[in-house]
This record gives C-alpha cells, structure tokens and sequence, in this order.
C-alpha cells in the first residue's frame, strides 16, 4: 500500500480582481479528485459555480439540501449550463470563513456521466449539501471554478487533490 | 484567469478527505478496489483489512437493477446480517422537500443513494462512507455517509448515520444492494485507510 492522496495544485489569490480558477493540465492517473475551497466573493450577492472542459451547454443538473438556522430545504435545477455549490446569492463577500469540499468521483472514465457531491459551509448564513451531474461521458481535463457575478475576494484558496485506488 | 500553481498553502496542515481533516497526506492509503464487470455484482466484500489504520472510507459510485430510478446500498461488518445490531438515521432531499428518518431491523447500515434501472443510462449514484474506529474493541462502530444522485429532473441527497451494535474489531466489510439484487458494471467502491 502507498500513499494515494496527494496534492496537484494550489492557488492563492493575491487580490480581488479574479473571478475565475482553471486547473488543467492534471493527471488521469488518479480515481477522484478533490477540490477545497476557502474564501468568498469581493462584493454583492454571487455564487460559487464549476464547468468542466469548457462546457457551457445546458449539460449540468443539480439537487440541493441546506439548512441556513431555521429552515431545512431542498431544491433543483435541470439543464443548466454549470454546477453550483452554493445557493442563490450565498457565497459571503469580504469574507473567508467559507469551505466548500468537492468530491468528483471517476472523472477520468469515459463509460459514466460525472456526479459531483460537495458540502458548502458558510458559517454566516448556510450549511449546503450538493449533488452536480455533468451529462457527458468525456474523461474531466479541465475545471473552471468561477463566481456569477463580481470576483473572489483577495485571499481565497483553491486547492486539487488526487486520490488513487489500488 | 489563474491557473493553478504547484505549491501548497502554508495554512493547510493537512488535506480534507469526505467530511474529515487527514492531518498527513501519507496517511491516507488505498487499501483495496472493485469494480463491477458485465453481469453484476451481488456482493461487493472487502475482506483481511489490515488492522493498522485508524478509520477506513469507501468512496463509490453505484447503480443497481433494482426497477427504480434509485436504489440504496446496505454495508454489513464481520459477516454478520442481525437486522437487531444494526441502525440508520438520515437526513435527506429530492429536490422539493427534505425529509429525516430512521431503518430499524435492516440487515446492515443503509446509506443512500445510488441510482437503479430505471434511470437514464451512465448516471450513476456517488457516496463516501466513514468507518470510524474500525479495530476499537471498547466501541460500537459508527459510519456516516454523504452520497446521492442527481437525474436531470429527479434524484436526491442523503446524509446518514449508522452503527454497529457491536465491539468487534472489524476486518471485513460487505456492500449489498439495500433493494435491488445487484451493481451493475460499472459501480466501483474504493476502501481506503486512514492512518491515526
């Protein structure tokens, strides 16, 4: 048995005038990837959203479980044109105390569609449970990890991790 | 745009794995894997696992033939199918509605959710399960699991507790569909080690 959990890549904003992260490049040698997320936005309401390979067709779906301190709730989006780890407008600005926890199993087979499972933790407003689909059989190359409006706010992290199976 | 650099941040001790923190990247270790052919798999076993890490996961995606869009998955411990020692709690969404639950009397722990026959071919469900203490022979062994399956219109997302009503050691784990009869090709689950 061999160490199976190793980092690929990190990237640490320096400012507040990037409002998208690739990682490509990356090996297919591992089984799952995983991406930890620590940061916000720069200002205003905005998500935290994900294409893979540069897909914007309407090829992504979502289902979503949250508790924000009083409601428990679940919704869904169909045929959408990126994943989401956030609900709407729930990515806090001018703030870093947020960790999203990404989990993309077998992103390297082209046999499955890619499902997604991801945990948000937004200590101001929500706790997220997320399950992304990407409809498409292709092998996972590329991830662009943006936010729908403004940028990331001046100190966030992202981090790529990948984990092998024996 | 930014692209990635090869560097770590000097914050991060260590690496977030499902729900928890490894402390060290080495500590984490594949232990073994299967992955279903053509023809199914009733039974996924992982057995003679080493007695030397702290906590094991299995990270999986899955479907099964059960007649459904979706199906769960059972994870028995040591052989041992007593529907009395096993028991599950869960909190859980399809999209519209949340819902929280307990299964009695099941032959082992339930997590949810994979997807079943009845779903769009190549969607397949994902979870990643945590045995935590797995050789601790003062304790009942808890699991928790997040996993789910999202369908384009359906599907839903689980988190689970269970335990283990027993103190022993545990050195084998078996996977069954929780309805169906088996996992369909292409299903794989991962276990994996983790150093304390």
């Amino acid at each position: 048995m061999t160490a199976t959990y190793e980092p690929i890549s990190t990237t640490t904003l320096a400012n507040s005038t990037t409002s998208q992260v690739i990682f490509n490049s990356f090996p297919s040698t591992y089984t799952d990837l995983v991406i930890v997320f620590k940061g916000g936005a720069s200002a205003g309401t905005t998500e935290f959203q994900a294409q893979f390979n540069s897909d914007t067709g309407s090829n992504y779906s979502r289902t979503r479980l949250t508790g924000d301190g009083s409601t428990a709730a679940s919704s869904r989006d169909s045929g959408v044109t990126f994943m989401r780890f956030t609900g709407v407008g729930y990515l806090p600005n001018s703030d870093l105390n947020n960790v999203t926890i990404i989990n993309i199993f077998n992103y390297s087979n082209a046999t499955t569609y890619k499902t997604v499972l991801s945990r948000l933790n937004t200590p101001t407003q929500e706790t997220n449970l997320m399950c992304n689909l990407w409809r498409s059989t292709a092998a996972i190359t590329s991830i662009r990890l943006f936010v729908s409006a403004n940028n990331f706010y001046t100190g966030s992290t992202f981090t790529l991790y990948g984990i092998k199976a024996e | 745009m930014s692209r990635g650099a090869r560097t770590r941040p000097s914050t991060l001790v260590g690496a977030w794995v499902g729900n928890g923190l490894v402390t060290n990247l080495g500590d984490f270790e594949s232990i073994a894997t299967t992955t279903v052919g053509a023809g199914g798999q009733a039974t996924i076993t992982f057995s003679s696992i080493p007695s030397t890490f702290k906590h094991l996961q299995i990270r999986a995606i899955g479907r099964t033939d059960r007649a459904s869009t979706l199906d769960g998955f059972r994870i028995q411990f040591n052989n041992i199918t007593t529907t009395a020692q096993y028991r599950s709690h869960f909190l859980g969404g399809n999209g519209s509605t949340t819902f929280s639950g307990d299964e009695l009397n099941t032959a082992g722990v339930v997590n949810q959710r994979f997807s079943g026959a009845t779903s769009t071919a190549s969607m397949f469900g994902a979870s990643v399960i945590d045995i935590l203490d797995y050789t601790d022979t003062n304790k009942n062994k808890t699991v928790r699991c997040l996993g789910g399956t999202d369908q384009n219109g359906s599907g839903e997302l689980y988190l689970t507790s269970g335990v283990w009503m027993n103190t022993a050691a545990i050195d084998e784990i078996d996977i069954v569909p929780n309805i169906g009869t088996n996992f369909v090709q292409y299903s794989q689950f991962a276990l994996y080690g983790i150093k304390g």
